[in-house]
């Protein structure tokens, strides 16, 4: 194992982290806080998405439906509900993403590896062609405009659009990132997220244990729909919109790109994909017009040189200053 | 009645293009255990390099009925890419499938914007040379010979395939190779050449398959990652892994495919994942595969 660091050193970390991320509105261009506020989203999805991935061992290429069901169940909320309270939106758009997710999970964890794979994508896929296709029910290619929601009742009428959304939005997102965060780590540290340890490690010899295998997976599944949902429904509001390309493989394909590039054996890895992801990505988009190119060719590099991620690269940067 | 012919025609005709990205799709699977998203990628290669062939070719004072043969020895040159990457993938053969699984999907990034270097963004066309072989009329019924030419084209190399695999040496030393990676290494089988040769194949499978869709289509950048989405339903439906299951496959998703386009153009995608979904639920393993663990 490696050497982790302490606990009292993993708390400074995260406290600093934290506080860095409470004085960046501040600090910063107006432009680069507009850009934590999609790594908020993607850090909260990818929590879930990991709880999966790096903590049960399942892959899903289709996750991506269930930002696009947090997404959509904003866009539904505010423009077409009248529902603008950003906490009823949250919890709202979760409990869709979970209740999606039950025939879903159902039907997938019957499969591990490349089939549950395969199977998620084809389900994303199937979302994705509905929004696509039902344009008087989902406004196909443009989707649904998602209006402001107001926070704990306050509208903040005042504040134009940016001012908005870099200001009271960016401290509730990450509000909601730190209590999610929180809530992940006592799932995963629980007995229920041990239990998911086992099932990655050897599903059968878990089983012999007493695990609860399939239903394990299936509640797995269920706490990181939840979690894209949420993710889902920041990254609407900062857009303005809902539309199908969030339910598309290649997001979902970007969602496990994210949670590699950080390091899915580590807790904080797809926190920290999330944010490297979104910031490395506006660069090369800055830089040049073949962007994917360059992504593509990082993610290869991750692949090959660096399979354990940022998260892996730092730890044994870490390794060495202690023995030094 | 006609135009009842017509759709039939018209899903044959994409089930042909479909069977022959998702064979190189199964081959690749069956004897690499390797799921390679980048087969969307090869067959939109092969679209664009079709074109600029044929273009090449007819500057150059090649007669307008050669087109079919310069597309076919296009696709086959393009083949010349499947070592190359093989190299890549090799890096991770020993790794965990997540890792195969991204790194054809950076492969499916990198590509896009290769393609977009060479060709540009807007879509391109062949005009219409695929009428310039005339149509062929039984009764009423009249279809674009070209299109039958795809077809046969398509049968043919199934043909050959299922031979290749079932009857030749080499056929059987890769299916031993599918089957059991280790035996067959220590029975003397040169694992590394039949990687590289498999990959190849598939590539060549994919390449070849663009090329010859490219007379009725235009090759646009969206090609690459709307393929993956049928190849894959293909093979889930055929099984993981099954050439019969590709044929099948093929045939389900481009029928289905037609039939919704000319009834109910909403259900286009939906219909097929549908069908996806319901043989997952009444056999997991697909039509053709093998029961799953």
């Amino acid at each position: 194992m490696s050497a982790l660091p302490k606990r009292s050193a993993l708390v400074a970390f995260v406290a600093l982290a934290v506080a860095v991320l409470a004085v960046l509105p501040h600090l910063a261009e107006p432009y680069y806080v507009t850009l934590v506020l999609p790594a908020f989203a993607y850090a909260i999805a990818l929590l879930g998405f990991n709880l999966l991935f790096g903590t049960t061992g399942l892959l899903s290429f289709g996750h991506a439906l269930f930002v696009a069901i947090g997404a959509y169940s904003t866009a539904v909320l505010t423009s077409k509900m009248g529902v603008k309270s950003f906490e009823a939106i949250v919890l709202v758009s979760g409990v869709v993403a979970v209740l999606a997710a039950v025939p879903v999970a159902l039907l997938s964890v019957r499969y591990v590896r490349i089939f549950f794979g395969i199977l998620t994508l084809a389900f994303g896929m199937l979302f994705h062609s509905f929004l696509f296709k039902f344009y008087d029910l989902t406004g196909g290619d443009t989707g649904i405009r998602v209006l402001r929601p107001t926070l704990l009742g306050m509208p903040f009428a005042e504040l134009d659009k940016t001012a908005f959304l870099i200001g009271p939005f960016y401290y509730a997102c990450l509000l909601l990132l730190v209590l999610l965060g929180l809530a992940m780590w006592r799932v995963v540290h629980s007995p229920f997220g041990l239990q998911l340890v086992a099932i990655r490690e050897n599903p059968r010899k878990a089983e012999y244990l007493g695990v609860r295998v399939r239903l394990f997976r299936f509640l797995a599944f269920l706490i990181s729909a939840f979690y894209c949902a949420v993710g889902g429904a920041i990254l609407a509001i900062n857009t303005g919109q809902a539309d199908p390309e969030l339910a598309y493989w290649t997001h979902s394909g970007e969602l496990v790109f994210m949670t590699v590039l950080g390091g899915f054996a580590s807790f904080f890895g797809p926190l920290v994909g999330a944010f490297a992801f979104i910031f490395l990505k506006s660069e090369l988009m800055g830089a040049t017009q073949y962007w994917r190119f360059f992504l593509g060719a990082t993610l290869a590099l991750i692949v090959i040189g660096f399979p354990r991620g940022l998260m892996g690269v730092a730890s044994d940067l870490w390794r060495k200053a202690c023995r030094a | 009645m006609t135009s009842f012919f017509d759709v039939l025609l018209g899903g044959v005709f994409h089930a042909s293009v479909l069977f022959l990205v998702a064979a190189g799709l199964q081959l690749v699977f069956g004897v690499q255990r390797i799921v390679n998203l980048a087969c969307g990628s090869f067959y939109a290669l092969g679209a664009y390099f079709g074109i600029t062939a044929v273009n090449w070719s007819t500057a150059h004072g090649a007669p307008a009925w050669s087109f079919l043969p310069v597309l076919v020895l296009s696709g086959v040159l393009l083949g010349a890419i499947g070592p190359v990457i093989e190299r890549l993938l090799r890096t991770v053969y020993k790794r965990d499938e997540a890792f195969q699984l991204l790194l054809t999907f950076a492969l499916v990034l990198m590509f896009q914007d290769v393609l977009r270097f060479f060709w540009g963004a807007t879509p391109q066309q062949l005009g219409n040379l695929s009428m310039s072989y005339g149509k062929l009329a039984i009764g009423e019924v009249s279809f674009p010979t070209y299109n039958v030419l795809v077809m046969a084209a398509s049968i043919a190399i199934a043909v050959s395939l299922g031979l290749f695999l079932q009857r030749t040496r080499y056929g059987r030393i890769l299916r031993a190779t599918a089957e059991n990676r280790e035996m067959a290494e220590a029975l003397g089988a040169d694992v590394r050449g039949i990687y590289a040769s498999v990959f190849t194949l598939g590539t060549v499978l994919g390449t070849v398959g663009g090329a010859l869709v490219v007379p009725t289509a235009a090759a646009s950048l969206d090609m690459p990652v709307e393929l993956v989405v049928e190849a894959f339903a293909v093979v889930v439906i055929g099984g993981l892994g099954s050439m019969r299951g590709a044929v099948a496959g093929a045939l389900v998703v481009g029928l289905t495919r037609a039939l919704a386009i000319s009834f109910y153009a909403e259900l286009e995608v939906l219909a097929i994942y549908v069908i996806v979904i319901a043989v997952l639920i009444a056999r997991p393993a697909g039509l053709f595969g093998k029961p799953v663990e």
